[in-house]
């Protein structure tokens, strides 16, 4: 009994240890493209490299929370969730690394009035991956204030949203090349992609906090 | 013991391991089917407390079977269990709703017709009235434990792995409950019958501990139900687990104990004699389905949560099963002790001889019986309880009551106190005070038992019963349970 209480506190820690990862890259993703819109390379590459770095350590707890899963046969009945849940919010540390290797490979120009708005899209998705560690959080944590994060998930990426709009309209109302305008879009597109996944997440959590409930 | 002892008591295992193969998994079922707990694990604590519930509180449910009809030769016990099994397979099988404890109720009365022993209305309306509180005892239960458990959760916060480990150890505690409550309730359906005609005999550790007969009967019984968990129950565990029940772990745990408090209210001597001594009314300890119990506590549960998916028709199976099980059994049981008797030439029941002397008369009288027409039976013997019973209707067509009195003070049961069989008391489970009371009624015989219950109550107060209040009742059943010895030791054969 004692191992099993024992087991269930190394697991409680790597998943939270999953969470601060998430929040981190999350983090560490804002502050490299803030520092690549200001110009600061130097920054920008160090954060690149903590963003990978961080997205290898979340891939190496996801599946050693999966094996622990399986192999100690816990949660029989909302293993399916969890894993889900895991598999999916690690995704946005992927999409994460990949927006800041094509920012590092195809080193995009921004207009000053387009780098204002997307240094917003940036905060706003970021904002919601961090509401969605938090709903995570209290998901695992058996937190009632679940549906406060996962509401704010929500608002954020709606938000998120409305800025991918604006900037494409200011991109696309410009004088620049169509394989300018394309390719800005294509980052566009990539970073508001993080808070629809963030979104696709609090909407599954949503559903297993109520098959959690007893 | 002999083959034959060996053979009879068959038929109470068999029903012991179709108990432990089936009822284990109301226990163990959604825990090992959700592989919350491995079947390992379950059986092993499901077979330990099902034995110790079965020899430590077994007693007190089959006290009231024997109430019902004390089944008296041991190929009437074995028909009767075996009736029992039968009506149980054979419905299980035609897809019908059924319960052991209710297949069995239908067997003793099935004996009682057969024998012509009177069938005790009171006690059969108060089993029957615990086979309707069960489902419904459990389902308030299980309303209340669902409420309490679900504010507990939220207001502890767990973590989800630290929920599951919580929960885990709470299934295999609550699985130990329902076990040792399982085996003490329902020990009585699997060898209640054999109670009467018990091969074993009682013995006792020097003055620490006793092993009563009854203990040594149970413990067998509970022996067949552990090799049916072990043996037969994971299939069932595994069928209950993913199928009946799609509730999470904690509502499973919930409907565990509901089903557990339920068994255990209805076995319990122990709290029996704490409300009796609380002045509250007592629960009567009767065997009761476990199976119901578990449906109760899902409806219950299901209830609260909107009645949303519940099964009506399972209720509706439910009652059906009240009526027709014990018809069923009731049935088949009369049908083999015929066969039995007249084809296999078993005793399947011994008969009892009656005597209306002057002293039974006025025993009767002074029980509250008016007996100016029974003077006309005076000093007649009769052979047999049939007999007897035919010529009490013609003469005063008692009511169910009296004739019980009749039936208990006229029977004939000699008993001589023989000097050289006093030390075969030595072994068995009564106090220094008893045995020494003894003494006071060496060389003396006794024709009715209630003669010698006198004798002894007047030589010392540790053979006195206490006036039958609620509260004393614990004392004098074990004080039955200590002249049953007496009469077992010291009971003759009298040539007709």
């Amino acid at each position: 009994m004692i191992s099993l209480f024992g087991k269930t506190k190394a697991l409680e820690a790597q998943t939270e240890e999953f969470c601060n990862k998430v929040s981190e890259g999350s983090l560490a993703f804002k502050i490299g493209l803030s520092a690549y819109l200001a110009g600061d390379q130097e920054t920008f590459g160090e954060k690149q490299r903590h963003v990978s770095e961080v997205e290898t350590r979340g891939d190496q707890l996801r599946r050693d929370i999966q094996r622990r899963l399986y192999v100690e046969t816990l949660l029989p009945e909302s293993r399916g969730d969890v894993l889900e849940v895991l598999e999916n919010t690690d995704q946005i540390l992927n999409a994460c690394e990949s927006a800041m290797w094509q920012f590092f490979i195809e080193k995009p120009e921004f207009a000053d009035e387009v780098a204002a708005e997307f240094t917003k899209l940036v905060n706003t998705v970021v904002a919601s991956v961090d509401a969605l560690v938090s709903a995570l959080r209290a998901f695992f944590r058996g937190d009632p204030s679940i549906s406060d994060h996962m509401h704010k998930v929500i608002f954020y990426e709606t938000e998120a949203d409305k800025i991918n709009h604006r900037v494409l309209g200011l991109v696309f109302d410009s004088d620049s090349d169509l394989s300018y305008k394309n390719q800005i879009r294509h980052f566009v597109l990539h970073i508001d992609n993080i808070a629809d996944i963030a979104e696709d997440v609090a909407d599954r959590l949503a559903i297993f906090s109520l098959k959690r409930a007893i | 013991m002999e083959i034959a002892v060996v053979v009879f008591l068959s038929s109470g295992l068999f029903l012991g391991w179709s108990l432990g193969a089936n009822d284990a998994a109301n226990v163990f079922g959604t825990a090992v089917g959700t592989r919350m707990v491995k079947f390992s694990t379950a059986a092993f604590v499901c077979s330990a407390f099902v034995i110790l519930g079965a020899v430590i509180s077994g007693a007190g449910a089959s006290h009231t079977l024997g109430k019902l009809g004390a089944v008296n030769a041991i190929a009437g016990s074995f028909m009767a269990a075996f009736s029992a099994a039968v009506t149980v397979y054979g419905m299980t099988r035609a897809g019908l709703p059924v319960s052991t404890s209710q297949a069995v109720v239908g067997a003793i009365i099935g004996w009682n017709l057969f024998s012509g022993y009177p069938t005790d209305t009171a006690a059969l309306l108060k089993i029957a009235g615990t086979w309707v509180a069960c489902p419904l005892l459990a389902g308030v239960i299980g309303v209340v434990l669902f409420k309490l458990t679900a504010v507990v959760v939220a207001w502890a916060k767990l973590h989800i792995y630290r929920l599951d480990a919580y929960t885990r150890l709470g299934l295999i505690l609550a699985g130990a409950f329902g076990s040792y409550s399982l085996g003490a309730n329902n020990i009585a359906n699997v060898m209640g019958v054999f109670v009467p005609a018990n091969p074993f005999t009682s013995f006792s550790f020097g003055d620490f501990a006793a092993f009563t007969a009854v203990q040594q009967l149970f413990l067998l019984g509970a022996v067949a139900i552990a090799v049916g968990v072990f043996t037969y129950s994971k299939k069932v565990m595994l069928t209950v687990g993913s199928g009946l029940l799609p509730m999470s772990p904690v509502a499973a745990w919930v409907v565990v104990v509901s089903h557990s408090i339920v068994l255990f209210l209805f076995a319990s001597q122990g709290l029996e004699h704490f409300l009796a001594n609380a002045g509250l009314p007592t629960i009567p300890l009767v065997p009761v389905s476990s199976s119901q119990a578990v449906v109760g506590a899902v409806i219950g549960i299901g209830l609260l949560k909107g009645g949303r998916g519940i099964k009506w028709g399972a209720l509706v199976n439910i009652a059906s099963g009240w009526i027709t099980t014990p018809l069923v059994s009731c049935l088949v049981c009369f049908v083999a002790l015929f066969f039995l008797q007249n084809v296999f030439n078993q005793q399947v029941y011994k008969d009892s001889s009656y005597v209306l002397s002057q002293l039974a008369i006025d025993e009767i009288e002074r029980r509250g019986v008016a007996t100016k027409r029974l003077e006309s039976l005076k000093d007649k013997r009769f052979e047999s309880v049939r007999e007897f019973r035919n010529i009490l209707q013609l003469e005063m067509a008692p009511n169910e009551g009296d004739e019980s009195t009749i039936l208990d003070v006229a029977r004939i049961d000699t008993i001589l106190i023989n000097n050289s069989k006093l030390w075969l008391l030595d072994s068995k489970p009564l106090s220094d005070e008893q045995r020494a009371a003894m003494w006071n009624v060496v060389g003396r015989k006794f024709v009715h038992r209630w003669t010698l219950d006198r004798a002894l109550a007047e030589a010392s107060d540790a053979w006195k019963p206490l006036p039958a209040t609620k509260k004393n009742k614990l004392f004098n059943r074990r004080l039955q349970q200590d002249r049953q010895i007496i009469y077992d030791v010291f009971r003759i054969k009298e040539n007709r």
